[in-house]
């Protein structure tokens, strides 16, 4: 291990640089797959670029692998310009979506692939191979034929694959997305586990909002071709940018305001002091409010406050979810936590509420 | 499951489905039985024992036992003392039929695999279109075809027009009624036969290995050994039976573009039917070419067998 493997020292040193990237693909219709995308991404981090589908994340991460090269601009590996090389010259790692594991080569013989393209000595692959194969928890399997395992196996020979070579970054192009759920689960802890133990820069690709939460560093979202915004799950989750992000992950109402300085007046009722994002100015803006920071209590609104009238409540177990419309004729939906009794006085199907918003979970979205 | 008592037990019902489905099952193939039995099984019998009959007179066969057909396989009786010795002209035919078929093999591959890499590798709506090209010649009759190729390849045929331009030649150089003529003739017959089989396996090809092969550093030379070419390998091995079998029993291109010289074992054949009047042999040559097509094909049966087993 180098010295620039401590987290500490190095998280500071990017890993790869994108800057100012464009991908067009020609044909009979030019399609702009990238934007003008910029991105700087640490050493050791999870990072994860998050989007629906079509929205470009897979050519970027093809662009970094090498398999496509950029149209516009320019990708740097640890400050060393990269886009012209080829992808067998980038000491870069896939985990292809759909594993394409060599068919005709054992899970040893897979494992060992790359390895051999590199010229290792034979003792030296060998100690690898084992190695991998424990770090996967698939010594039992060494021998198998790739078409003899099962998904979540072939995902974990995918993996031990390209972890092999010890790569600068390993890319993750929607790994999990062909497992159960209660894999896709155990999966998303191991990624977690295999990037701390081995301190590799993972990009991991998907569209999967909580999968992008739960594992990730940092995430940019992305849409049409564009980073909308590049954030902690934290930020993206309660800060989101803009609507897009804000409707992308997480459940969201969005209200209408008037905004002056501070100070957020929502047109259904009630005042509020927000951040307010760059680039906002004074006037008629969307505010969110995430349906877990609405509350709801019985009775009619007084001065100031936001009334409402309950259109459906649904039970939920851990939760129950009142969707009402205020007076503005703005549907808002509101998730309340279950502990014992609460919610139980609600009024039903038309009756009138008054709705309470926890302080500073009001977010400006810039749009 | 609990007890109904009825008198229809559900295997009973199962039972029926399966004799009725064995019934239609046999009504189906019966087309197909007869046909092999009236066009294969029945002719390969006659051959069978006509080659252990006396040749006639005047062609056909004589009603009498005789082992002559396989013996004059590979020696011939002196026409004057009748000692055997080795059929020195049959011996150079089955060695020019081997050979040529061989090289036809090979050139196909060589000019086949790009061809089949190229059309798969089109995006899919021009992939038709190739494949159509490469159907047409089917539409025409082989010996126009084969008549056509003497136009390439005559004295002042397009090949010695075009090198003595060239100045390569100051004369015409013999083309025609060579071994050479036969190869080119075969290979254009039979290229088709190498392109589809590989088409099939490239188009089956996961282009998503090739780049992993990239991915985990493999040069394009390499991603080409150690991934593509064990995975198109099964329409490589179909490719190269289909060109060899036909081109072991050639009879229209080595009788056009060889001339009588350049005999080939399907001419042979057709010589003991024809002019040799010599129907035993004529059956026992065609049996020893059928006994080689086997021996190609258990072969190629046994090969991929055991890449199916390895995986």
């Amino acid at each position: 291990m180098d010295q620039l493997s401590s987290p500490d020292i190095a998280s500071d040193i990017s890993a790869v640089d994108v800057n100012r990237v464009s991908k067009i693909f020609g044909g009979e219709q030019e399609v702009r797959a990238l934007d003008d995308v910029s991105v700087s991404i640490r050493r050791n981090e999870f990072f994860t670029l998050l989007g629906p589908s079509g929205c470009g994340k897979t050519t970027l991460l093809r662009l970094i692998a090498g398999f496509e090269s950029p149209t516009m601009g320019s990708i740097q590996l640890a400050g060393r310009d990269i886009s012209r090389l080829p992808p067998n010259q980038r000491p870069i790692n896939t985990v292809f979506q759909n594993y394409a594991l060599f068919p005709h080569m054992s899970v040893a013989g897979n494992i060992a692939f790359g390895l051999e393209m590199l010229g290792k000595p034979k003792a030296e692959i060998a100690e690898t191979v084992d190695r991998m194969l424990q770090l996967v928890q698939m010594e039992a399997l060494k021998t198998r034929r790739t078409s003899e395992i099962s998904g979540g196996q072939q995902q974990r020979v995918a993996l031990a694959r390209a972890l092999a070579p010890h790569p600068e970054v390993l890319l993750l192009d929607e790994p999990l997305s062909a497992l159960d759920l209660k894999l896709r689960k155990e999966m998303q802890i191991e990624l977690k586990r295999l990037q701390h133990e081995t301190g590799i820069t993972f990009i991991f690709v998907t569209h999967d909002q909580e999968e992008a939460l739960t594992m990730s560093d940092r995430i940019a979202v992305m849409s049409a071709g564009k980073i909308l915004q590049i954030g902690t799950p934290r930020d993206i989750y309660e800060r989101p940018a803009e609507r897009f992000v804000a409707n992308f992950i997480g459940e969201s109402n969005f209200l209408d305001a008037e905004l002056a300085g501070n100070t957020v007046t929502l047109h259904a009722g009630g005042r509020f002091q927000a951040q307010i994002p760059e680039g906002v100015a004074d006037g008629p803006v969307s505010v969110l409010v995430r349906p877990e920071h609405a509350q709801v209590r019985a009775g009619t609104a007084g001065d100031g406050e936001i009334g409402a009238v309950i259109e459906t409540v649904v039970y939920s177990g851990d939760a129950t979810s009142v969707h009402m419309r205020l007076g503005t004729g703005e549907l808002v939906k509101a998730r309340l936590s279950n502990a014992p009794g609460a919610g139980s006085e609600l009024p039903g199907e038309g009756g009138a509420v008054t709705m309470t918003i926890a302080p500073n979970a009001i977010t400006v979205l810039r749009d | 499951m609990t007890d109904t008592s009825s008198s229809f037990a559900p295997g009973d019902l199962e039972a029926e489905a399966q004799r009725q489905d064995n019934k239609r099952r046999w009504l189906l193939s019966l087309p197909a039985l007869v046909i092999i039995v009236c066009a294969a099984t029945g002719p390969l019998m006659v051959m069978v024992v006509y080659s252990f009959l006396a040749p006639g007179d005047y062609g056909n066969v004589k009603w009498e036992f005789s082992t002559d057909g396989w013996v004059g396989i590979f020696l011939q009786r002196d026409i004057f003392d009748d000692t055997l010795m080795w059929a020195d002209a049959h011996l150079s035919i089955f060695w020019r039929s081997l050979s040529l078929s061989m090289i036809t093999t090979v050139m196909t591959l060589i000019f086949g695999v790009p061809t089949a890499w190229f059309i798969a590798t089109q995006p899919p709506g021009k992939r038709e279109f190739w494949l159509f090209l490469i159907t047409v010649p089917f539409w025409t009759n082989l010996l126009v075809r084969t008549i056509a190729i003497q136009e390439l390849l005559r004295a002042e045929g397009v090949f010695n027009n075009v090198l003595i331009f060239v100045g390569v030649i100051d004369a015409p150089i013999q083309l025609m009624f060579t071994n050479f003529a036969i190869a080119f003739g075969m290979t254009y017959v039979y290229l088709p036969l190498m392109v589809l089989p590989v088409y099939a396996a490239v188009d089956k090809l996961d282009f998503r290995l090739v780049e992993a092969a990239h991915d985990l550093y493999a040069g394009r030379w390499t991603a080409f050994r150690r991934v593509i070419l064990p995975l198109i390998k099964p329409g490589i091995i179909a490719g190269s039976i289909l060109v060899f079998i036909p081109s072991l029993g050639a009879y229209v291109t080595p009788r056009v573009l060889g001339g009588g010289k350049n005999l080939m074992f399907g001419n042979l054949i057709e010589l003991q039917f024809g002019a040799g009047r010599n129907w035993p042999l004529g059956a026992a040559l065609s049996l020893v070419l059928m006994a080689a097509v086997m021996i190609s094909l258990i072969w190629y049966v046994r090969v991929t067998s055991r890449e199916q087993a390895d995986g």
